[in-house]
């Protein structure tokens, strides 16, 4: 059935559907044609807290500044420093914030729709594309769902292989962050090491599942091999060779005062605005409030291994950056603990419906050739049922809300993405401050726009 | 209606929240359209503070899925996930649509960050939530019509031509 067969949405409601999205309803609108519920959310003041305490109903809004004295300037979605294709349409009075609307969408490409076309075999491959900064992120949740709709238990080894490229995975998008945002701020030296330490991760990922980006290597019922003959020298090299250099940028940036001066402060979000706003990972962290899903509610065998949870205080850029470069550290106690106790055995369930026999029984057994074959051409059947699971991705919770109806294929393959969400925070952070701290301020919210627009 | 369990308090006083039901080891409720927005608020006051997940399914083409008793199918369900930070515990709230009159109430004035989600239910499958500052499509161009994550929206295609092979089809 093709897009034109689609019957009309029944237009019932007096509105009208179609009327309502035909009338550019993502354009930042003058004050004076902006209802005012609009215009105090646009402002990111409409926050309705627990105590009551919120930043102000819409009647007592500031409207009093005509038209002609502010500006709406478009920013982006083609911006060096808008991390992909993301639009921000500001008001200014001068240099000072006043309104914002993120306007997300440029990248959209229909993947949860693609999920559902995709046999869960395939699945990992059309996810791991949303999230392209940590792409092993996206492929565990959506295995972890599989595998809960599955109902199987994964051998220990695969669980620490996971675990090992999930976090080495957060070192790389960290450092990536650290690189990008030091780009932000006027450092390209941060973006030459931040990009040059990424590499070596990434070296190692393209040594273990054979590309450096888009993987596909965590899949339902495991991984899809085992780790490479010497990988613990390799990490070894890797993660010795990143604490060593994390010090250095510790006295390159953290102490720096122009880097204090520009963060400090700057983008501040409360604790109750980012629980309402359901704002996760760093952005959540930065607030003080200790939610890191490894630690409270505690997925593969995070609860084994001894890390922290990154606290900030102030919820302002330099907490967020504070944060993400302690969680490398974290990260990497957590990569010498799985070093240490790394099991043996298996790296994927011996489920025979789920995992294909070994290739070198393809060759002699004409059984296994038609299991191989029918598991790659028809996929295996999951239980009907429906679940969401969540992890922490560099970015906060990922979530995946998986529903089947008892076939090879999701019937709803959602994912909630953290950047989605976390990009509903940022008029709240940029309300009142510059506009050149507007870039600092997008940066440190850290949106991945292949995944927020998925 | 669900059957209410037998309680010493007055019949007028039901209860807002009906019993979780689990679902993959996961606690699921299901309220009536009518009593969606009192539930989720009351787990709010319960101290879920985090609305960490919305979104929508289309069952058009699966309407025989596995529902507790008294809740009647529609084609259309609308799926919070909302998240108790200080007890580290999820409850799934799945409240039926249907499709004559795809609405429900927004969430927006119990979670502003129901806002960006809503959004997107709406771009994806044109529901529409009452009480919405800004019901717009989020991801989609705005003259864009349909919705495509509907099942009777189709998948696009774009045909590859092969060097040296006959055209498509």
């Amino acid at each position: 059935m093709t897009a034109e067969e689609t019957p009309r949405v029944d237009l019932t409601t007096p509105t009208g559907l179609i009327g309502e999205t035909e009338e550019g309803g993502q354009e930042l609108l003058p004050r004076g044609e902006t209802p005012p519920d609009e215009l105090a959310r646009e402002r990111g003041s409409v926050l309705r807290l627990p105590e009551d305490t919120a930043a102000g109903e819409p009647s007592d809004m500031n409207v009093e500044i005509p038209d002609d004295e502010t500006m709406i300037i478009n920013f982006g979605p083609q911006h060096p420093s808008t991390h992909g294709v993301l639009r921000l349409m500001m008001e200014l009075d001068g240099e000072t914030v006043l309104r914002t609307k993120p306007v997300i969408g440029y990248l959209h490409t229909g993947m949860e729709k693609t999920g559902e076309e995709l046999t869960y075999q395939q699945g990992s491959t059309n996810v791991t594309r949303m999230d392209y900064l940590s792409p092993l992120t996206n492929e565990l949740v959506f295995s972890m769902a599989t595998e809960a709709l599955l109902g199987i238990e994964l051998p220990p080894r695969a669980i620490w292989i996971r675990m090992l490229l999930a976090e080495m995975q957060r070192v790389a998008s960290h450092l990536m962050w650290l690189a990008t945002n030091g780009m932000d701020l006027g450092s390209t030296t941060m973006m030459i090491f931040g990009f040059r330490e990424r590499e070596m991760v990434l070296g190692f990922f393209e040594k273990t599942t054979g590309v450096r980006m888009n993987h596909n290597f965590i899949r339902p019922g495991g991984t899809a091999a085992d780790l490479p003959d010497g990988w613990e020298d390799d990490v070894n090299v890797i993660i010795d060779t990143i604490d060593a250099r994390l010090e250095d940028y510790d006295q390159l940036i953290t102490g720096q005062p122009i880097f204090r001066e520009r963060t400090e402060g700057v983008g501040a979000l409360t604790a109750e605005e980012a629980l309402a706003l359901s704002a996760t990972g760093p952005i959540l962290r930065s607030t003080g409030i200790a939610w890191d899903l490894r630690r409270t509610m505690p997925y593969l065998a995070y609860d084994e291994v001894d890390f922290d949870v990154i606290v900030g205080t102030y919820g302002d850029n330099f907490d967020r950056y504070a944060i993400r470069f302690n969680e490398v550290r974290e990260s990497i106690k957590i990569i010498r603990q799985v070093l240490e106790r790394m099991p043996r055995g298996d790296y994927r369930v011996q489920d025979k419906k789920v995992t294909p026999p070994p290739r070198a029984r393809i060759d002699e057994s004409m059984e296994a050739l038609i299991h191989h074959f029918k598991i790659f051409t028809e996929g295996f059947k999951v239980p009907e049922g429906e679940v969401y699971t969540a992890i922490e991705s560099p970015r906060g919770e990922i979530g995946c809300y998986m529903v089947s109806d008892g076939s090879a294929k999701p019937y709803r393959m959602h994912i909630r993405g953290p950047s989605f969400v976390n990009m509903q925070s940022l008029p709240v952070m940029l309300r009142g401050g510059l506009v050149a701290d507007a870039i600092a301020t997008t940066s440190s919210v850290d949106p991945v726009m292949g995944e927020s627009d998925r | 209606m669900t059957t209410e369990p037998v309680t010493t308090q007055p019949v007028t006083t039901e209860p807002v929240t009906t019993q979780p039901v689990t679902s993959t080891g996961q606690d699921v409720i299901f309220p009536s359209r009518d009593r969606y927005h009192e539930t989720v608020a009351a787990y709010k006051t319960d101290g879920f503070a985090m609305l960490a997940d919305l979104t929508a399914v289309d069952y058009l083409t699966h309407p025989g899925r596995t529902l507790p008793d008294g809740v009647v199918a529609e084609r259309f369900e609308v799926v919070a996930n909302l998240l108790s930070l200080s007890a580290a515990r999820r409850v799934r709230v799945r409240v039926q649509v249907p499709e004559d009159s795809a609405e429900v109430r927004s969430l927006w004035d119990l979670y502003p960050g129901a806002e960006a989600m809503e959004r997107e239910a709406f771009d994806m499958f044109g529901i529409r939530f009452a009480g919405h500052p800004d019901l717009t499509r989020i991801l989609m161009p705005e003259d864009w019509e349909g919705y495509p994550l509907r099942k009777d929206y189709g998948v696009g295609r774009v045909p590859v031509q092969f060097k040296e092979a006959p055209g498509p089809r």
